[in-house]
């Protein structure tokens, strides 16, 4: 206390020279970087926008559908004019339905019976698909035949783009599908509300068709359900068991490092490859069916594994070496020490890893191509083994088609294709907040 | 005087080889990683409900000898041990000694404290679980109890049971991770540095533990702090480079040790 009392008053230190440390030179360095990395970001942003936009813009009209509310004569004349449905099914079933339906469409259109060309404009409004409709009522019931009966029908693919304002009226009426007669027909039933929109859910239902009106994304649905299930119980098991036992038990050798990389091979092999390899192995080989779900599945497991395998090895990685070591010293044996305490705390990673494997091969079209699911396949497949479709080839078979009824169907597709992803990828973040633990 | 302190140690270590016996002996012990040599030929003796110290400077092999008492070397690849190490008659690396018994005799403490991702409970309970231990939820609460009794963190966690391990201070963690050690009933506990991650107090907590658990265990401990290895230890063990320098009495070993080296290390004059 003293000493510092006595202790002579101390001067201020006299500063040296600045330094030049260039920090000018640093700071704009570092600005310029930030600049960079908003400008990718911001160019990234500006496509995904672009992408979103012209998907959704084309594609939201695909999800109503136009169709016409009118009251059917199922008149006997026509439909079993000599009464021999006790003793022939068959007539119930080759009824000329179509013409039931124009003739109900003309008649409340004040279109006269004898009037052949107007007989045809008005059939050109309602789509093919009221046959099969149709059918199915009257064979369900045959006793509404003779009564009439208020159906709801799908208007023709091009009245529906007409009504949908897709087709450009100031054409020549002969460049263009739908004639002026019609569009006034239409607008005269609008009017009346006879003719409206309605939630397309047969987008959701049907199976393929040449008619865009009655084409549908249900087959491609069930067939990549059955597929992306094949997928989860084949690759999940097989993929987190080969990456335990690379990662946790297999010694490090020549042999195991030679598996390691031929699994980071695997995993870049173009996807068509796995078609070709799909192709001779399940189809030709192994005898299973084409167009099947199973053999689309299979091929998606082995195109999908590599990526479980090391997004797996990767989480098994990242867990800290200290809670083996707590384990194996508390007389863990290496299987416990993997199931108690490693794989819990590697779950969110293995999940994340396999539900972006899965959402890969949802989206994957190439080597379905090669096992014949780009097929015209109408009916539901009722087990993984019947043919069926998958919703990226669907998309990319109406993508070839002309109607421009297709075209909003196509985008329609991706729109589901992309909910899906949208979701799965949702699911993944959940799980992994869910699963996540600190340690 | 200092005549008189040396004649009262050597009556002291008299007495102690007359009535303790050997736990665990380590004879010519070598070990390899690859083509490197970590250990030379170590001979050493860990005598049974003492506290044994082992000390040098890094790298000088007493992590290494630690880990080949219980094994913990079979998991570093590459690794390799030579000579001969028994727990009481048992040649522990017998190809037929179970690695997993092994080590549920002879517990392990880390460095740093790892506790599970799970709560306090299920962190203690783990070990007993897995061997069998407790038949009823009753028996297994007990030994919860008392492990976490002897590890002197009961009445800090008695009240949150069941919430995270991984929530405590660095201190309790470490005592956690002596309580999980400690409800296996394991003969020997090994401890890594157990100190070196935590602040003085939580120090002085478990040095405390250490003395109180050497009435029922026979302690291994490397440190890194020689003040530690003259309060908690009987026997202290100087490694260099690789070889045992001295064994000694830790009395004897801080105030007239026989080799030079343990002198300098001491003095502080290197590592």
């Amino acid at each position: 206390m003293s000493q510092v009392s006595t202790s002579p008053a101390l001067g201020i230190a006299t500063k040296p020279e600045r330094r030049d440390i260039g920090l000018r030179r640093r700071y704009a360095a570092e600005r310029r970087f930030r600049l960079y990395g908003m400008a990718a970001i911001a160019f990234g942003l500006l496509f995904l926008f672009l992408l979103l936009f012209s998907v959704v813009s084309k594609g939201y009209t695909a999800f109503q559908q136009t169709m016409i509310t009118i009251p059917i004569e199922f008149s006997e004349q026509i439909i079993d004019k000599n009464n021999e449905r006790a003793t022939n099914p068959q007539k119930l079933v080759t009824a000329n339905y179509p013409v039931v339906a124009r003739n109900a469409l003309a008649k409340v259109l004040g279109v006269s019976e004898d009037d052949r060309a107007g007989l045809k404009a008005v059939n050109g409004m309602i789509s093919d698909s009221v046959r099969v409709q149709l059918r199915n009522l009257v064979t369900a019931d045959p006793s509404i035949i003779g009564t009439t009966q208020t159906v709801t029908v799908l208007a023709h693919g091009d009245l529906d783009s007409a009504f949908k304002g897709q087709i450009d009226l100031t054409v020549p009426e002969t460049n263009r599908k739908v004639s002026d007669k019609q569009v006034g027909w239409m607008n005269q039933l609008a009017e009346s509300g006879a003719l409206s929109k309605h939630f397309n859910t047969g987008l959701f239902t049907n199976g393929a068709s040449s008619r865009p009106e009655a084409a549908g994304v249900g087959v491609a649905l069930i067939g990549s359900l059955y597929m992306m299930l094949i997928v989860l119980v084949l690759s999940l098991p097989i993929g987190v068991a080969a990456s335990i036992y690379l990662e946790e038990f297999a010694p490090k050798n020549r042999f195991t490092d030679l598996i390691e990389v031929n699994i980071n091979n695997l995993a870049a092999v173009p996807s068509i490859v796995y078609g070709l390899l799909g192709l001779a192995v399940f189809i030709n080989f192994a005898g299973f069916p084409r167009s099947a779900a199973l053999v689309g599945g299979l091929v998606l497991t082995l195109m999908t594994l590599p990526t479980i395998i090391i997004a797996t090895r990767a989480a098994l990685k990242a867990v800290p070496p200290s809670i083996r070591a707590a384990a194996l010293g508390l007389g863990a044996s290496r299987m416990q020490t993997v199931f108690h305490h490693v794989l819990p705390l590697a779950m969110p990673g293995i999940l994340t890893g396999t539900i972006i494997g899965l959402a890969h091969a949802l989206g994957e079209t190439a080597p379905l191509l090669l096992i014949g699911m780009v097929a015209f396949v109408a009916d539901v497949p009722a087990t993984p083994m019947d043919p069926a479709t998958a919703l990226p080839v669907q998309i990319y078979m109406w993508a070839n088609e002309a109607e421009r009824a297709f075209v909003e169907r196509t985008s329609g597709a991706i729109i589901v294709l992309l909910i899906f992803l949208i979701l799965m990828n949702v699911g993944a973040i959940l799980l992994r907040r869910r699963f996540e633990r600190r340690w | 005087m200092n005549m008189m302190s040396e004649a009262a140690v050597e009556k002291a270590l008299d007495r102690q080889m007359n009535d303790i016996s050997y736990k665990m002996i380590g004879k010519d012990v070598s070990v390899y990683y690859g083509e490197k040599r970590a250990l030379y030929d170590v001979n050493l003796n860990v005598r049974e409900n003492t506290v044994t110290a082992l000390i040098g400077p890094s790298g000088c092999g007493k992590s290494t000898f630690l880990r080949t008492l219980n094994r913990m070397n079979d998991t570093i690849d590459g690794c390799r041990v030579t000579g001969r190490i028994t727990l009481d008659s048992d040649d522990i690396y017998d190809p037929n000694i179970d690695v997993v018994e092994l080590r549920a005799r002879v517990g392990m403490v880390f460095q740093k404290p790892n506790p599970f991702p799970k709560s306090i409970y299920e962190n203690v309970a783990y070990g007993p679980r897995i061997h069998g231990l407790a038949k009823a939820k009753a028996d297994m609460d007990a030994i919860v109890e008392q492990s976490l009794q002897k590890a002197g963190l009961w009445n800090e966690v008695k009240d949150r049971l069941h919430e995270g391990g991984t929530g405590l201070s660095g201190g309790q963690q470490q005592r956690l991770c002596i309580a999980r050690a400690v409800a296996v009933s394991p003969e020997v506990i090994l401890m890594d540095e157990p100190c070196s991650a935590l602040d003085p107090i939580a120090t002085a907590k478990v040095e405390e533990l250490i003395h109180e658990l050497r009435a029922n265990f026979t302690i291994v401990i490397v440190t890194h702090s020689m003040q530690q290895a003259a309060r908690v230890s009987q026997r202290t063990a100087m490694f260099h480079l690789g070889n045992l320098v001295e064994e000694n009495d830790t009395d004897k070993m801080f105030t007239n040790p026989d080799d030079q080296r343990t002198q300098d290390y001491i003095m502080g004059r290197f590592g």
